[in-house]
């Protein structure tokens, strides 16, 4: 062979790989824009220092959930650029997703990502315990009232007196009713679950496709749809550090939660999370229905259900020790502990959790944080006034977390799950949860070291 | 420089690919094999903690990683074993010189081509007790209504089944390719013979197909093993853990539960079962090949 075209090859063959290799360094180094950019935002905001807008030229990177609140904030946004010159990147994940990328880019030590959303339930000790999260030094502005947000809402981030995050989106768990038929069969509203079981049973005619009651019976996604039955029987998912999910209590809930789903419910429930579980509500096809009030949008909009006008919300029934529905923060907005932008993501959280901005998110239907929200008419115009009621009710009954505080939540959930796929499937309850017992005692030991 | 390169030049070239497989291949089993010798939640307060094969041994005694692993087996045993009998059967007819044949091989060969999750969401509907049109179709043999994927006895076959209607048209092309290789002398040697066209397809088709029938079923196999799309996106693993299989237990493990390390050793394990499935069929191949 010719030498001087094999050299002229290879000379050739290195090029091209050098360019493959250097457009693999570009994808890598993901981090460089924000810090170009904070470099850049130094510089001009060295010059426009005594502006209204200090922060301008700073580019954020928000990660988010693919979520109602996503949505609405979204075209929003333009207008917080114009009034700070802050130019926001947003990206948005489904949930699971979410955490497992967050997760991941936290762990590799990239200061990327400025603000996100988390579940302060779900991930929020795991990224608190890593340092992941950035404390909100700034919450003492009187012009943003911290004071506002009702205790609730707040006491999942708070821990060792600092404050982690802000709450964005609350639910509670309530009871879905169909008002026609309760009417029909003169049947007055269940006030306890004795009575929402005695209904389910009376309404319950699956020969012609209706059923008594409806809720979540996939293993993880139960569990904290199950936990106000646990509250009203008197029991709790842990206490001291103690797992409590064999006490006599907390059988008793997963067999009323069991008989409910197996007795009355349509068949297939323990492949179903909540798409499912108000597919069949929505569809007219089961007379209650127990989930998280924020769902509720999705049985008034005409195109997803056929029950819109007929659909009645009551308080979470009570249990033989009384009516604990949860209260929960299902979404916090958070800051980056290594954010590069600190400053600039404060005002971006700041001005997403606002009185205004908060009034204008609830007015399209996402249950928010803010009392004084809560007690305007533009806060409350699009929930049906029986929703309000029951609302502020929970927020008083409430219960602050609907599923056991750990950093492995994903694991504890699978594991109090499979008691309740047990006690749908309507075998031993008792083995099952003595099992689990050992084997959430086993999560929780861990977590101490 | 210019001799050194012409003295050296084969290496040169072959080292890109060497490259490639250094970094994207041998390293990352490599690392994990690496991190599956340590007890590592992805923590960054907490270094992960040395435990040589603690991880191993645990795995070994853990009920859900023998449950997931028999029913990953399973799984497989159901789907190969039907979709090799039909897609060879379906690969005979179709090698016939039929008229309008060759739509039909055409149309055959679309669920091959669907993304596998829409077709594990489409197939979810399918299985829906109450509306879904599975129970419709055996409704109207006398059939009782099954509960398919929402039960944990059935859920396994069900989600089989999806697999079999995916995967036997990759059978069939394959079959259909060795078939067009038989030399058709054998079956006019056979006619003077007076052979039935039975004895035909025992004696010439299914011996001389057979290294083809290997090589489709060592495919398949590797991947009936690893499935993970269709399952993860119809039932994660549920009703209970029902359907959780080697892929699905490692997923949650390392993604859900962030137990990295023992993730790992999962991964491990399942990495030199595939490695040992594979070379069962490539020793039984060649065995086959000598014995004709």
């Amino acid at each position: 062979m010719n030498m001087k075209r094999n050299a002229a090859m290879l000379a050739g063959t290195i090029t091209l790989f050098g360019t493959i290799l250097s457009g693999c360094g570009g994808g890598g180094t993901v981090g460089q824009p924000a810090g170009q950019s904070a470099g850049q935002a130094a510089g001009q905001s060295a010059a426009a220092e005594k502006n209204s807008k200090p922060y301008a030229g700073t580019t954020l990177r928000l990660v988010t959930a693919n979520h109602a609140w996503t949505d609405l904030i979204k075209p929003k946004i333009p207008e917080f650029e114009q009034q700070t010159g802050i130019k926001v990147n947003l990206e948005s994940y489904f949930e699971d997703q979410l955490t497992q990328k967050l997760t991941v880019e936290f762990t590799s030590g990239s200061s990327s990502v400025d603000v996100f959303m988390m579940r302060p339930l779900q991930e929020g000790k795991m990224f608190i315990q890593n340092g992941w999260v950035g404390e909100m030094t700034k919450k003492d502005d009187p012009d943003w009232d911290f004071k506002d947000f009702t205790n609730a809402s707040t006491g999942s981030l708070i821990q060792g007196g600092k404050l982690y995050g802000v709450p964005i989106v609350t639910e509670r768990e309530i009871l879905y009713y169909r008002k026609d038929i309760l009417e029909k069969n003169n049947i007055p509203v269940p006030k306890t679950l004795d009575e929402l079981k005695q209904a389910a049973a009376k309404l319950n005619d699956p020969n012609n496709g209706f059923y008594g009651f409806v809720a979540r019976g996939q293993r993880a996604a139960a569990v904290t749809q199950f936990s106000s039955f646990l509250y009203g029987m008197g029991g709790d998912f842990m206490k001291d550090g103690k797992a409590t999910i064999d006490t006599p209590e907390a059988v008793s809930a997963f067999k009323t939660y069991g008989e409910l789903l197996k007795s009355y419910g349509p068949p297939g429930v323990l492949n179903m999370s909540w798409p499912q579980a108000i597919g069949i509500f929505g569809q007219g096809k089961a007379a209650f229905y127990t989930d998280a009030d924020s769902l509720y949008p999705n049985l008034l909009d005409p195109q997803k259900s056929s029950v819109g006008d007929k659909t009645g919300f009551a308080l979470f029934p009570a249990g033989s020790k009384g009516q604990t529905p949860y209260n929960v923060t299902s979404w916090s907005l958070a800051i980056q502990a290594k954010s590069k932008n600190q400053a600039a993501a404060w005002e971006f959280v700041k001005w997403a959790t606002s009185k205004q901005a908060m009034t204008a998110l609830q007015g399209k239907g996402i249950p928010g944080p803010r009392q004084s929200v809560w007690n305007t008419d533009e806060g409350k115009k699009s929930f049906p006034p029986e929703l309000v009621n029951v609302i502020s009710k929970s927020n008083e009954l409430g219960k602050a977390y609907d599923r056991p505080i750990l950093i492995n939540v994903g694991e504890a959930r699978d594991v109090i799950g499979s008691v309740i796929v047990t006690a749908i499937s309507g075998e031993d309850v008792e083995k099952a949860a003595k099992q689990a017992n050992q084997q959430f005692q086993a999560i929780i030991d861990k977590e101490k070291k | 420089m210019a001799r050194w390169v012409e003295r050296n030049i084969k290496y040169i070239f072959i080292l890109p690919s060497v490259l490639f497989v250094a970094v994207m291949i041998v390293f990352p089993i490599g690392y994990t094999a690496y991190i599956s010798l340590f007890e590592w939640s992805m923590s960054s307060t907490q270094a992960p903690k040395w435990v040589s094969f603690g991880n191993y041994a645990k795995l070994l005694q853990d009920a859900r990683f023998w449950s997931a692993l028999g029913r990953t087996f399973y799984f497989t045993l159901i789907s190969i074993i039907v979709e090799l009998m039909l897609g060879v059967i379906i690969a005979v007819l179709f090698n016939r010189k039929l008229k309008g044949i060759n739509l039909f091989k055409t149309l055959f060969l679309l669920p091959m081509v669907a993304t596998p999750v829409s077709i594990g969401l489409v197939w979810l509907l399918i299985f829906e007790p109450t509306i879904g049109v599975a129970n419709r179709f055996i409704g109207m043999f006398g059939l009782k209504p099954q509960m398919w994927i929402a039960s944990p006895s059935q859920v396994i076959p069900s989600l089989a089944l999806v697999d079999i209607w995916e995967w036997t048209p990759m059978i069939t092309l394959i079959a259909l390719a060795g078939l067009t290789s038989i030399p058709q002398d054998n079956y006019e040697a056979a006619q003077i013979d007076g052979a039935s066209s039975w004895q035909m397809f025992w004696k010439i088709t299914l011996p001389l197909l057979l290294p083809t029938v290997f090589s489709a079923a060592l495919l398949r196999i590797i991947d009936a093993v690893k499935t993970y799309d269709i399952i993860y996106a119809m039932t994660q693993g549920g009703p209970g853990y029902a359907s959780e299989t080697l892929n699905i237990l490692g997923f949650s493990l390392g993604f859900q539960y962030f137990q990295l390390g023992y993730a790992s050793s999962l991964l491990m394990l399942f990495f030199f079962l595939v490695l040992g499935i594979s070379s069962l069929i490539i020793i039984l191949r060649k065995r086959i090949e000598v014995l004709q």
